[in-house]
């Protein structure tokens, strides 16, 4: 299971790497400067390349003295114009949520990365899970939106980790990559040609001090950012806010800017929504998977169709906000819908609610990953009596 | 060389008069110790531009909303996390924390204590009113003994912390207290911290009249701060005055100064080394 670090000195962007490297090498190239981590198994890679990588960019890395000052630190540098990142797991997660939520509702960027362990509590700390979905959307208290990317490869962290930068920035908002401890350790070819990519940077406060209003509503309801220094001296605060930044209780004021931050990610839907779909369009049975249980049933779709059983997969990659639309397409003619997931029921609670119906579902929550047999098994029975 | 520029100071000229009138209570000693920042400031010539004021939750919480610059209100007992990464991203401000006794040594006693110990600029001034005020009056760590609040009915059984010994013993490059009597003093006292290259923790101790006084029949606001005044040992007397004449002990003024390394500065150079060497 150790993760393999390459030198990557070589000519050819075709790299030999885990998916904890991958995420780090991805947020260099996205032009992540800042990283604040405490260390814990399984995401500790992230922390460890980052804090030999970050000073040779001109970045700075930090050990913070917890998770809560971690997630601190990282808003802290992020409000101060730096693409800022912490990495974690499980319990470290659920430390991170006070400071979430801060980031959530004073619309600060930032990406939080929850390699899933094991849980409840300290769990299983070595072996995978993917029972922090929920979590990821409703861990901080209150309500707010928020952003969660499910990469399924180590490819694809080193994707959606840039893409999450880039989310993270163009909407102001905390960005939550959520992947697995298998795929967090597990080694794979990525080509990693990143570096030369134009990664979004936020929208900086521009034009005159007096008519800047720090969460001004505007067309894309996206507020521009003040940067210390340049002049604007805004409040920032976590504190219900009116549009000067300035807290409120007002309850005008307070409503426009809830439904603000809310709106932010609805109307923009078709620049966040990510999702694969394999074999539906003709789908008896379709099953819905994220991360290494989605790999698996891309297995067990294979194995479906060889047997003439018509099997597909849908998978979000943007797991919030849920896609719920192409979901209810993806299943219209579905008989059967099948969840495969490391947990107890958090996707399958999911799909019962946008599909309005029954869903089965595989629950493994025994440290193990899902067997692509497992998953075929169950799929081709479902297709048989349909 | 002591030069006064009470004259020349207007403390207007730092603060967001949109936000006037303020929400501190009357008698409440924060009011004095941010005027005491703000007049530091003023000597220190420190743009307005290039300030950043981090501040977690509680009265002095609060104070930030009213400086005219860059202003971060955060999480309860983060402020100095929250300045750690602010400092470390942007060199080239000057970082202050306004904290509170609850905030500060509380629910962010661990930050604290690594604040010292990391030794970033930051320049961290706690006001220290013995009480959580803004919840409404319960008691602090820096609660004196058999003191009543409304979490202590029977009298503070808890021993309260000496933030100054605990901040110097964590390693903090500089660390001073003073009353709020004093304000001259107490404005020099945040400069010296505010032009220390290190972390400077400035414990200001002032008072809660309306909740705190008002519970232990203490007095006025004026009775209260000259009673803490009568407490002090400044540290500038050294042994010049005899103890029987001064039995109480507080110290007061600069505590601990040392030319520990800085940590940004540490990191940066150490940075620097190793691109130099790799290209």
């Amino acid at each position: 299971m150790n993760a393999i670090d390459t030198s990557l000195k070589s000519n050819t962007p075709v790299k030999l790497v885990s998916g904890n490297h991958a995420c780090a090498i991805g947020a260099l190239a996205a032009g992540c400067r800042f990283f604040a981590g405490y260390p814990i198994t399984p995401s500790s890679e992230i922390a460890e390349r980052l804090s030999r990588q970050l000073p040779e960019v001109g970045g700075v890395f930090v050990q913070m003295e917890d998770e809560i000052a971690s997630m601190a630190a990282v808003i802290g540098a992020s409000v101060g114009g730096v693409k800022a990142m912490t990495a974690t797991s499980g319990p470290g997660f659920s430390l991170k949520q006070e400071n979430l939520g801060y980031a959530a509702g004073a619309e600060v960027p930032c990406v939080i990365v929850n390699v899933m362990r094991g849980g409840p509590s300290t769990g299983m700390p070595t072996r995978p899970s993917q029972a922090d979905l929920m979590q990821a959307r409703w861990g901080s208290h209150g309500d707010y939106p928020i952003i969660a990317l499910t990469p399924a490869s180590v490819s694809e962290i080193y994707s959606e980790t840039m893409r999450a930068f880039d989310l993270a920035e163009q909407f102001r908002s905390p960005v939550v990559l959520l992947y697995d401890q298998v795929i967090a350790q597990l080694t794979e070819t990525v080509t990693l040609d990143g570096a030369s990519r134009i990664s979004v940077s936020r929208k900086w406060a521009s034009g005159p001090r007096e008519a800047y209003k720090p969460f001004a509503t505007g067309s894309d309801a996206i507020p521009a950012m003040a940067k210390p220094g340049d002049g604007y001296r805004v409040h920032t605060t976590g504190l219900t806010h009116s549009e000067t930044g300035f807290p409120t209780q007002q309850p005008d004021a307070v409503t426009r800017n809830l439904e603000r931050l809310f709106t932010k990610l609805d109307k923009h839907r078709e620049l966040i929504d990510s999702y694969e779909a394999v074999n539906c369009e003709d789908a008896d049975v379709l099953i819905v998977a994220v991360g290494i249980s989605a790999r698996a049933a891309r297995r067990a779709v294979e194995q479906c169709r060889e047997q003439g059983l018509r099997v597909g997969l849908f998978r979000p990659i943007t797991f919030w906000p849920f896609p719920e639309k192409q979901l209810r397409e993806a299943a219209a003619k579905a008989k059967a819908v099948l969840v495969p997931e490391m947990n107890t029921g958090q996707l399958q609670f999911v799909a019962e609610r946008v599909l309005a119906r029954r869903v089965d579902a595989i629950h493994l929550f025994s440290g193990e990953a899902i067997a692509p047999a497992d998953i075929a098994a169950r799929a081709a029975a479902l297709a048989k009596g349909a | 060389m002591f030069i006064d520029t009470a004259a020349e100071f207007d403390v207007r000229n730092y603060l967001r008069k949109e936000m006037m009138p303020h929400f501190l209570c009357p008698g409440c000693g924060h009011g004095i110790a941010l005027r005491a920042l703000l007049w530091a400031i003023h000597d220190l010539s420190i743009a307005k531009d290039k300030l950043a004021v981090v501040s977690g939750i509680g009265c002095a919480g609060r104070l930030s909303a009213y400086v005219d610059a860059n202003t971060f209100h955060v999480t309860h007992g983060r402020p100095l996390a929250y300045a750690t990464g602010l400092a470390l991203a942007r060199p080239d401000l000057h970082v202050v924390v306004i904290t509170g006794d609850g905030d500060c040594l509380a629910i962010g006693g661990n930050h604290l204590i690594h604040a010292c110990r990391r030794n970033l600029k930051l320049t961290c001034l706690m006001l220290n009113n013995e009480v959580y005020g803004m919840t409404g009056g319960q008691v602090s760590p820096t609660t004196s003994e058999a003191m009543l609040t409304t979490t202590t009915p029977l009298g503070n059984q808890e021993p309260h912390f000496d933030a100054c010994a605990l901040a110097t013993a964590a390693g903090a490059g500089f660390v001073g207290r003073e009353v709020t009597h004093h304000v001259p003093k107490l404005k020099e006292l945040i400069k010296a911290g505010l032009e220390h290259p290190g972390f400077a923790f400035v414990e200001v101790m002032s008072d809660c009249t309306e909740i705190f006084g008002r519970k232990n029949d203490l007095g006025s606001s004026p009775e209260m701060v000259m009673r803490q005044k009568s407490n002090i040992r400044p540290t500038a007397y050294a042994d010049s005055v005899e103890t029987p004449f001064r039995p109480n002990t507080l110290p007061t003024g600069i505590l601990m100064r040392n030319d520990r390394p800085e940590y940004g500065a540490s990191y940066r150079k150490a940075a620097a080394a190793r691109t130099g060497a790799a290209s």
